[in-house]
C-alpha cells in the first residue's frame, strides 16, 4: 500500500534525464506551430478538426502524437507536410511559413507509397532526381542509404517483392535522402505485426541518432510513444485540443527491458488518464450510446456468449 | 483441379487447365461447324446432282434444294425415264471446313480475276496499312489529350463533355464528307478509323488516368517534385500498363471501323477482296479472308500482351487470374 502511494510520478526525471532535456531546449527551434485551427466543411456540415494547436519542436527533438482516433493526428501532420492548408494560425519550419509541400520535410505515410514503377534504389534516387542531383551522385548517395537501413540486397528489386517492414524501411529512407529538415510520420508502422513493429522501432531510433533530423511520429499506441519519444503530444477528439506536451523521464538510449522501468509506467499511467479520462470523452460516449440504441439483437434471446 | 474450385471467384488455373481451356475456346465452335459440314442427316438442305437422269434442267455438280429434287425423282419414277442422282449438300455459302482450310492456300496463289485487281496479300497489306495510319494518328491525340483529362479537371472540363457528344455520332456517317475533303483514296479511309477510335479513346484513357493513386502523387509532393514533373515523372509511369492495356483493346475497335473504311471512296482492301469473291460465289475464299483477318487482329494482341508483360514487370494487375 504505502508503496503505491509513493510511486513515482511521470513528472519525476533522474538528474541525467533533466540535463538532457536542458540541452534538448537549448537547441534551436525547428518547427513551431501557433494556434492552429483547422475546419472541414462537408455538405453543409462544419468538423472542427483541430482548435488552437501550438508547440514547437527543437533540433534533433523526436516528437511524438497520441490521441485516440479521430482527434486530428492525421490532419495535422498533413499541414505540417503542406497536403493540407490550415483555416488560420501558422506553421513555421526554421521560421519560414510552410506555404505548400516541400523538401525540406519527408513525409512517411501509413499506406504504402513507393512508387511501384520503380526500383528500390529508383525510389531512393526519386528525391534527389526531382531536385537536380546528378545521376551518379544521386544513386551513390541512395546506395548509402540503402546500406543504413540493410537493404542493399534489394536495391535492384521492385517494391511488391518487398515485406511490409522493408517497405516502410525503403519510404524512411527515400524521405531521408532529400535531408530534409523534419520528418513526419503518420502512424507509419500501423500495418506490422508486433514483431516486426518492435524491429522497426529500434532501427527508427538508430536512424535519427545516426543523423540530424528533428521526428514527428504520429501513433495512437502509447507505448510505441513512450518508447520512442523525447516528448509527446497528447491531444483530445472532438474537436482536436492539446492537453499536455509531456516529457518522457524514461532515460536513453532506449531499450525493451525499459517496458517494465519505474519511470515508463508512471508514463503509461499518465497517458491512460489522459486518454481514457472520461471528461475527453463525452462526445465518443454519445456515439457509441448510439450504436448501441441502434444494434438490434440478432440472436436468439437463449443464445448467449456472456 | 476439382469442380468445386473451377466456379470459385477468380480462382486461378493450373497450366494445364488454361491450355486446355483455350485449346477448347476453339475446338467448340470448330466441332460444331464440322458437324453441320460433314454428318449428312444434320441441316443439308440443299442436294448435288451428280447424274442428271431424265431430268432436262439439271446438270452435273448443280445445287438444287432438297424438295425440288424429291419431286423430280418422283416424276422420272412416274414417267418411267431415267431418275437422277445426287447427296445432300449445304447451301453454297455455307462451305466445309476442309474447303476454307484448302482456300486458305489457294486464295494466295489465285491471281486475280480482272487486270486490275489485287493478289490477297496485297489487299491485306493495303488493309493493314490503313489501321495502322489510322490507329496511330488516333493514339498521337488520343493517349496525351485523355491523360491532360485524367490529370487535369480544368482540361478535363473543356474537352470531356464535347468528346462525349461526338462518340455518339456514328463514323460511317462522315464518310461522304471525308471523301469530298481527302478524295477518294486512303485518306477518307483513315479518317474514319481515326473518327471512330479518337473519342472513346480520349475517354477511355482518362478513366483510367483518373484510377492514379492519389497519396502517390502526395508522396511525391512531399519529395519535392515540382508540379510540371508531375505528369512525367509520376503519372505517365504509374499509369503505363494500364493505358497499354486500353491501347490494345482500342485496337480491336479500330479494326471493327475497317470494313466501313474501305467501302468509302474507291473500294479497297480486304473489304475489296470479300466482296469481288462473293460477287463470283466463291465463298470458301470468303471465309479464308475473313478468317486471316481473325488471325491477324489476335496474333497482334497476343504479340502486344506479350511486349507488356516484359515491359512491365512491376505490374500485379491480374496477377491470380
Ligand atoms: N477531408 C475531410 N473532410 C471532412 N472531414 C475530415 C476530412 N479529413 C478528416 N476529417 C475529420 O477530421 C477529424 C480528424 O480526422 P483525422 O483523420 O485527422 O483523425 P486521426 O486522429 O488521424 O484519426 P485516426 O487515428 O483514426 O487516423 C475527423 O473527425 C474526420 O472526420
Ligand atoms: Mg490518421
Amino acid at each position: 500500500m504505502d508503496k503505491l502511494v509513493s510511486s513515482p510520478s511521470y513528472l519525476d526525471q533522474s538528474a541525467a534525464v533533466r540535463e538532457r532535456f536542458d540541452r534538448l531546449k537549448e537547441r534551436e527551434v525547428i518547427l513551431s506551430v501557433r494556434n492552429l485551427n483547422k475546419v472541414f466543411s462537408a455538405n453543409g456540415r462544419e468538423t472542427v478538426a483541430l482548435r488552437d494547436v501550438s508547440f514547437a519542436t527543437h533540433r534533433r527533438e523526436f516528437l511524438c502524437v497520441i490521441g485516440s482516433s479521430g482527434c486530428g493526428k492525421s490532419t495535422l501532420v498533413r499541414i505540417l507536410a503542406g497536403l493540407e492548408t490550415q483555416t488560420s494560425g501558422e506553421v513555421l519550419v526554421e521560421g519560414k511559413p510552410v506555404e505548400g509541400p516541400g523538401r525540406d520535410r519527408g513525409m512517411v505515410f501509413q499506406t504504402y507509397t513507393l512508387f511501384p514503377w520503380l526500383t528500390v534504389k529508383k525510389n531512393v534516387m526519386f528525391g534527389l532526381e526531382v531536385n537536380n542531383a546528378g545521376r551518379s551522385e544521386a544513386e551513390a548517395q541512395a546506395l548509402q542509404w540503402l546500406d543504413l537501413v540493410g537493404l542493399s540486397k534489394f536495391a535492384d528489386s521492385y517494391p511488391y517483392q518487398l515485406s511490409g517492414g522493408m517497405k516502410q524501411r525503403v519510404a524512411i529512407v527515400r524521405a531521408l535522402a532529400n535531408q530534409p529538415r523534419v520528418l513526419l510520420m503518420d502512424e507509419p508502422f500501423g500495418a506490422l505485426d508486433a514483431q516486426t513493429r518492435a524491429k522497426m522501432q529500434a532501427h527508427l531510433l538508430e536512424i535519427w541518432r545516426k543523423i540530424d533530423i528533428t521526428i514527428v511520429f504520429i501513433t495512437h499506441d502509447l507505448d510505441e510513444a513512450i518508447f520512442l519519444a523525447d516528448r509527446i503530444l497528447v491531444l483530445k477528439p472532438h474537436p482536436g485540443e492539446v492537453i499536455e506536451m509531456i516529457e518522457v523521464p524514461v532515460p536513453r538510449p532506449r531499450h525493451e527491458r525499459q517496458v517494465t522501468s519505474e519511470e515508463f509506467l508512471a508514463t503509461r499511467r499518465r497517458l491512460d488518464e489522459l486518454i481514457h479520462a472520461p471528461t475527453s470523452h463525452a462526445q465518443d460516449e454519445e456515439d457509441e450510446a448510439g450504436l448501441h440504441a441502434a444494434l438490434a439483437r440478432l440472436t436468439d434471446v437463449t443464445d448467449n456468449v456472456e | 483441379m476439382s469442380h468445386a474450385k473451377l466456379f470459385m471467384i477468380r480462382a486461378p488455373l493450373s497450366p494445364t487447365s488454361r491450355t486446355l481451356f483455350a485449346v477448347l475456346s476453339f475446338a467448340l465452335p470448330l466441332l460444331v461447324w464440322c458437324a453441320v459440314s460433314y454428318v449428312p442427316w444434320i441441316w443439308h438442305p440443299m442436294v448435288v446432282v451428280s447424274d442428271p437422269g431424265s431430268v432436262s434442267y439439271f446438270k452435273d455438280g448443280m445445287r438444287v434444294p432438297r424438295e425440288t429434287f424429291d419431286r423430280e425423282v418422283v416424276t422420272a419414277k412416274q414417267s418411267g425415264g431415267a431418275v437422277p442422282s445426287g447427296h445432300p449438300a449445304n447451301p453454297v455459302y455455307l462451305p466445309a471446313p476442309h474447303q476454307v482450310v484448302a482456300a486458305l492456300y489457294t486464295s494466295f496463289t489465285t491471281p486475280p480475276q480482272t487486270r486490275d485487281g489485287k493478289w490477297l496479300h496485297e489487299s491485306l497489306w493495303q488493309s493493314v496499312q490503313i489501321i495502322f495510319w489510322g490507329f496511330l494518328i488516333s493514339s498521337l491525340i488520343g493517349v496525351p489529350l485523355g491523360i491532360l483529362c485524367g490529370a487535369y479537371s480544368g482540361i478535363s472540363r473543356t474537352t470531356e463533355p464535347f468528346t462525349e457528344f461526338f462518340r455518339y455520332l456514328p463514323a460511317p456517317a462522315f464518310g461522304a464528307l471525308a471523301v469530298a475533303i481527302l478524295g477518294i483514296y486512303d485518306g477518307p479511309k483513315i479518317a474514319i478509323i481515326v473518327i471512330g477510335t479518337l473519342f472513346q479513346q480520349i475517354l477511355v484513357i482518362a478513366n483510367t488516368t483518373r484510377t492514379l493513386d492519389y497519396p502517390l502523387v502526395e508522396a511525391a509532393m512531399t519529395l519535392g517534385t515540382k508540379r510540371r514533373q508531375m505528369l512525367p515523372r509520376v503519372v505517365i509511369p504509374a499509369m503505363m500498363p494500364a493505358i497499354f492495356r486500353d491501347q490494345r483493346i482500342l485496337l480491336g475497335w479500330a479494326w471493327t471501323y475497317l470494313i466501313v473504311a474501305e467501302l468509302i471512296g474507291t473500294s479497297s482492301g480486304i473489304t475489296w477482296f470479300i466482296t469481288q469473291q462473293a460477287r463470283y460465289q466463291n465463298f470458301p475464299n470468303v471465309y479464308a479472308a475473313i478468317i486471316i483477318i481473325g488471325i491477324l487482329g489476335l496474333t497482334t494482341d497476343l504479340v502486344l500482351a506479350y511486349l507488356g508483360k516484359r515491359l512491365f514487370t512491376w505490374d500485379r494487375t491480374g496477377q491470380t487470374r
